[in-house]
């Protein structure tokens, strides 16, 4: 909400720059978007009198204006403004001025005449076209005939005046209004304001109770108020008003309407008035929509009801969206006579609902969510009353019809000095905490530090200690709190096994070259089910925004997919990348998915570029592998790691991929996306895998991994073999295993050789076995027998022909 | 001539040349001309037994004397012979170190997660848990456990994916604070915890808007936390992550699971305080919200807040990295561009 300093100036004696004053509610009590002057940047528009006029010779709309700026002779300006008018004052943007958005005004010729500066419209010195009064929207604005020529327009506008533009939280909704802003500040500043209270003229003999009846439904409205002004004259409010209202972002319209909207701002409490010749019947209802019934809202559009919108209705017709917007039907225009003013509590649920559901978020309803005073129905009632009594010299009828009414008395909150204290760490006295009390214009009683303190009714936000404690802490000023630590039994701080092992899980990859990458962990449908490590039913928003976001991801890579295909559309080539993340999975009867913690990492291009000393090496399912194998390695699970060919995912290649396997369980893959997908994401050979970490996690580690280091020495032997080309590293390396005997420690792939030189279904495989005891210095004639034994095993299991 | 003038003869012209030598192999062959098994010196030497007894002990020692100076001189033209050969070795050896080194394959971490890293490395130091909650949360933790009842208007700050009616993609780390709530045993001590994660919210993903971003929760409950407390951990986690130059200061909000509830501000690092466009000529920017724990979340938890009570901070990594770094669009830390993520090396 924007407040103009000068109104807030009528009642508080504040001599502070805005700024400062600005600065000091957004440290005290709410937010300050912006503290700003309407003519900040604009000098040199002054008031213009038209004094002669004569159509431009060459145009079919434009005026050659005579215009008295106060000097001895008039200048000449060219308008092409539809209402530009002899004897009216206008405002005149001179030779040298700088009008809105920074625009700068020159000396000119408009075909071929002389114009020394030009005539504006409202919006051109800076307003925002919904708060232009309607007559001026498409032409030049006439200031008041009493305006000086020469003079600064600026005065004239309400221009010449601060802004001050609140962001009020939802639990301050007593700050949308000049008054509650008074009062916050009269706190601040330990003043007592100076607020003026109306005295309603019932100038007439007619009671309100016989024009016209109220029907409430109390749970609706809690409280249901109705004036009735009779034989008003239509016309525009006075400038001071007009001034007001469209400082605060509000259109004036006529002195009716314009004076529920000021008090709207001076007390918070939003009005309506209603054309009374318009109402059907003497009844006014307050109550839900029924079926089929449709409103045509102030803003000409039409809406259909919701059975759970409230609505005022004259007997059966529906005449409003109750604390959101008027209807058409009962509009006040320029030929109403009877004017009825409502001023109401509606239950805040409701009207948020209707405001969402209509569209329709306006002044009103965006004071009726926050909460109103309702304290303040009555006079925020009568002020408006007043007012048309006095600017529209309408006749007030005698009494207020009453559809329904609270007893509304302050709330009394207890409190102790210890308990402040003790939750600010502060050592307020009495006489400090009682002090803050009584600027905020809460009543207070204390004996011995406890207190009984009073809030009233415009601060409906107080109802526990707590909110006392707060109220005490921002006016008091958080600068002013003492800086500590927690003190008391100490607690323990350390990462959990989980934690541990998912952290040496990102360091190891990192170490391995990938960078880790954080992905959207909502996805399209159709990647949300690709690479799933196991079957799942697929998760989907109730509502999503948009279908690249609608689906819980499955598993990491497809996001990491995303990435490689955003880096490769930025010609970064070589992509090395892994995520840690949850995946989510759900059977078809579950609604809220499991969670579980994956990780999977991608390569493509080379992880290791082209150097001025090396050639780059094309990344290729056994890098990736080694990266698992060196993450299987660092995690220390317990029990044989093993790849196994496998086509059983129907995104990876069927001939590229292995599933992995730890001490016999299932953790995941590796392997190459599958041509097909890679095309799907419009990205070069990828290779990629995943892992289930959260089964790594709970898998038994390694405590003892130290193996001690033999004294004595080791005896290697090599060995080649011609086996048949569908025969697996794995297939030797366990003949080797078994047959090695008790001394054979390690064996070791160093060749491997297919080619012209071999018929084609043969390999060529070549390994280095190392042989050692811990106790004793190994005999030759041992190993080579060992040895022997082992290429006898391979000749006959795998049919290998040793070389 | 004599033994003994032979000898000197011998002496003067061996010195001569081994002074001469250029290089080790016509050194070695001076040595053995002169010292070998038929060396002149050797042959002299054998000439000895000709000569009268009382002779033989002084030309045998000046023989000796002899040889041990060609001996020496013979070493230390060698060592000088060596010496220049490495240096001219090491001369043709040498490189241009100037030329790139081989670079090391190494990746780093996201800079999302070197800031939780390191705030919860921080908190642990102070004895917090790091815990952390279910992605796809309960509404009742996600809201109604945080005061957050249905038809509240402040849910409208936190626009929110559902699953279904009850079930949803939580809006925030602080449901995490009702679950330890539950669970705590205060008889054990009090409760101190961080909570990082991934939090959604409805929002359509721009410049400063993503519809997916992080969050971590702080907590800490006991029988005398003070709001001078979180205001004292607030500044310290703001040094930790940002510097000891950068200060805090706190601001009245509305949060409703804290009463009271404060936004805090951190010294503008765009201009260190002395107002720009950055901070909107403030000096300031608003960086988390924290608060008192409201006692109804304590109530709905189980934790009676005439006992117990304390303080909640809820800190966003993403704005943290943005403010940090001076990164301008939000959605960079989810594209994962190779370009964007190698640039924050871990800095400690």
């Amino acid at each position: 909400m924007k407040i103009p300093y000068k109104w807030l100036k009528e009642y508080l004696d504040l001599d502070v720059s805005a700024a400062e004053l600005g600065e000091k509610i957004e440290r005290t009590a709410v937010e300050v978007d912006s503290v700003a002057s309407p003519s900040a940047g604009m000098k040199k528009v002054v008031v213009g009198e038209i004094v002669a006029m004569e159509p431009h010779p060459d145009s079919d709309h434009l005026n050659i204006c005579q215009v008295n700026i106060g000097e001895a002779e008039p200048t000449q300006i060219v308008c092409g403004a539809p209402n530009a008018q002899v004897g009216k004052k206008v405002i005149a943007a001179l030779s040298g001025a700088r009008i809105a958005d920074n625009i700068k005004i020159k000396k000119s010729k408009m075909r071929g005449v002389q114009s020394n500066g030009m005539l504006c419209a409202l919006q051109e010195i800076g307003f925002p076209e919904s708060v232009v009064p309607k007559e001026y929207v498409d032409g030049i604005y006439f200031l008041p005939d009493d305006a000086v020529p020469g003079a600064s327009v600026f005065p004239y506008l309400g221009m010449d005046d601060d802004l001050i533009d609140i962001d009020v939280t939802p639990n301050r909704g007593d700050m949308l209004s000049v008054y509650g802003t008074t009062y916050e500040l009269a706190a601040i500043y330990d003043q007592t304001p100076r607020l003026n209270h109306p005295d309603v003229p019932e100038n007439t003999d007619q009671k309100a109770a016989d024009l016209i009846t109220a029907n409430v439904d109390k749970d609706l409205a809690a409280i249901y108020k109705l004036r009735v002004v009779q034989n008003i004259e239509i016309k525009p409010s006075p400038m001071w008003m007009q001034i007001k209202l469209w400082d605060a972002g509000i259109r004036p319209i006529n002195n009716v309407v314009d004076a529920t909207n000021y008090i709207m701002l001076k007390y918070g409490q939003p009005l309506h008035a209603f054309d009374l010749d318009k109402f059907h019947g003497k009844q006014v209802n307050v109550r839900l929509a029924q079926p089929n019934e449709t409103l045509t809202t102030l803003d000409g559009n039409d809406h259909e009801t919701n059975p759970n919108d409230i609505v005022i209705a004259s007997e059966d017709a529906p005449i409003m969206f109750a604390g959101v917007m008027g209807g058409l039907n009962t509009e006040i225009d320029d030929t109403t006579k009877n004017v009825v003013i409502e001023a109401a509590v509606f239950d805040p649920i409701r009207v948020r609902k209707t405001a969402q559901r209509q569209n329709l978020h306006t002044d009103a309803s965006q004071r009726f969510e926050r909460g109103v005073n309702h304290g303040g129905v009555q006079e925020a009632l009568d002020a408006a009353a007043q007012l048309m009594h006095d600017q529209a010299n309408g006749q007030v009828a005698q009494g207020t019809v009453t559809g329904s009414d609270q007893d509304v008395q302050p709330v009394l909150v207890d409190i102790t000095i210890d308990r402040i204290n003790k939750v600010l760490g502060t050592e307020l006295s009495v006489a400090e905490v009682t002090s803050i009390f009584t600027r905020l214009g809460f009543g207070v009683e204390e004996h011995a530090g406890l207190y009984s303190v009073s809030i009233p009714s415009r601060r409906w936000d107080i109802t526990i200690d707590a909110d006392l404690i707060e109220e005490v802490a921002r006016i008091y000023g958080y600068d002013n709190l003492p800086t500590t630590l927690p003190t008391g039994q100490m607690t323990l701080g350390v990462l959990s096994p989980a934690q541990r092992q998912i952290r040496a899980t990102r360091t190891s990859l990192e170490a391995a070259g990938l960078n880790q990458a954080i992905s959207y962990s909502l996805t399209t449908e159709k990647k949300a089910a690709q690479f799933a490590l196991q079957p799942t039913a697929l998760t989907k928003l109730a509502w999503p925004m948009s279908s690249d976001h609608a689906f819980l991801r499955t598993s990491l890579i497809s996001g990491l997919l995303d990435d490689v295909a955003y880096n490769e559309a930025r010609k970064v080539k070589n992509v090395a990348l892994y995520e840690q993340g949850r995946v989510f999975y759900r059977e078809d009867d579950q609604i809220r998915p499991t969670e579980e913690e994956h990780v999977a990492g991608v390569l493509t291009g080379t992880l290791n570029d082209s150097t001025w000393n090396d050639h780059e090496a094309k990344v290729d399912f056994y890098q990736m592998k080694g990266i698992v194998e060196h993450l299987l390695r660092d995690l220390a699970v317990v029990g044989p790691v093993e790849f196994e060919a496998t086509a059983d995912y129907p995104d990876m290649h069927p001939g590229r991929t292995a599933a992995i396997f730890v001490h016999g369980h299932r953790v995941g893959f590796v392997g190459q996306v599958h041509p097909r997908v890679e095309k799907q994401w419009k990205i070069s050979e990828t290779y990629t895998f995943e892992m289930n970490l959260q089964m790594l996690i709970d898998m038994q580690k390694s405590d003892d991994q130290y193996n001690p280091i033999s004294k004595y020495p080791a005896i290697t032997r090599d060995i080649a073999m011609l086996v048949d080309a569908n025969v697996t590293n794995q297939q030797v390396l366990e003949v080797i295993k078994k047959r090695g005997g008790a001394h054979l420690t390690q064996v070791k792939l160093f060749d491997v050789y297919t080619g012209s030189k071999l018929p084609a279904d043969k390999k060529s495989l070549a390994y280095t076995l190392t042989y050692q005891d811990k106790t004793k210095t190994l005999v030759d004639e041992d190993v080579t027998k060992a040895f022997e034994k082992v290429e006898k095993f391979l000749e006959s299991e795998l049919d290998a022909e040793i070389r | 001539m004599s033994l003994q003038d032979n000898l000197n003869a011998l002496r003067d012209e061996g010195l001569a040349k081994i002074k001469a030598t250029d290089n080790l192999k016509s050194l070695n062959d001076i040595r053995v001309a002169l010292l070998g098994k038929k060396g002149k010196i050797t042959e002299v030497l054998h000439g000895m037994k000709n000569l009268p007894a009382e002779e033989k002990p002084k030309v045998g020692a000046f023989a000796n004397t002899v040889r041990d100076t060609l001996t020496e001189a013979l070493t230390s033209q060698r060592e000088k012979l060596e010496e220049l050969a490495l240096d001219a070795k090491l001369n043709a050896e040498s490189i241009d170190v100037t030329l790139p080194g081989t670079p090391v394959a190494e990746g780093e971490p996201h800079v999302i997660q070197q800031i939780i890293d390191q705030m919860c490395d921080l908190f642990m130091g102070m004895g917090y848990q790091v815990l952390s909650g279910p992605e796809v949360e309960e509404e009742r933790y996600n809201f109604e456990m945080m005061n957050l009842p249905k038809d509240h208007p402040a849910r409208d700050m936190q626009d929110t994916f559902y699953l279904s009616s009850e079930i949803l993609m939580r809006t925030q780390t602080s449901p995490m604070q009702a679950r330890t709530l539950e669970t705590h045993d205060f008889s054990q001590g009090p409760l101190k915890m961080v909570s990082p994660g991934v939090v959604f919210r409805r929002d359509t993903d721009d410049p400063t808007h993503s519809h997916q971003f992080h969050q971590v929760e702080g907590l800490v409950i006991d029988k005398h936390i003070t709001m001078a407390d979180l205001k004292g951990t607030l500044l310290l986690m703001v040094h930790e992550l940002f510097g000891e130059k950068f200060n805090v200061r706190l601001r009245p909000s509305y949060f409703p699971f804290t009463e009271p509830s404060v936004e805090a501000d951190i010294t503008c690092m765009n201009c260190a305080g002395k107002g720009c466009s950055v901070c909107k000529n403030s000096g300031w920017i608003e960086v988390l919200g924290a608060g008192m724990v409201h006692p109804n979340v304590l109530k709905m938890a189980g934790v009676d807040p005439d006992v117990y009570g304390g303080f909640a901070f809820g800190v966003g990594p993403d704005r943290f990295a943005m403010l940090k770094y001076g990164v301008d669009d939000i959605r960079d830390f989810y594209l994962n561009d190779v370009r964007f993520l190698t640039q924050f090396s871990k800095k400690g």
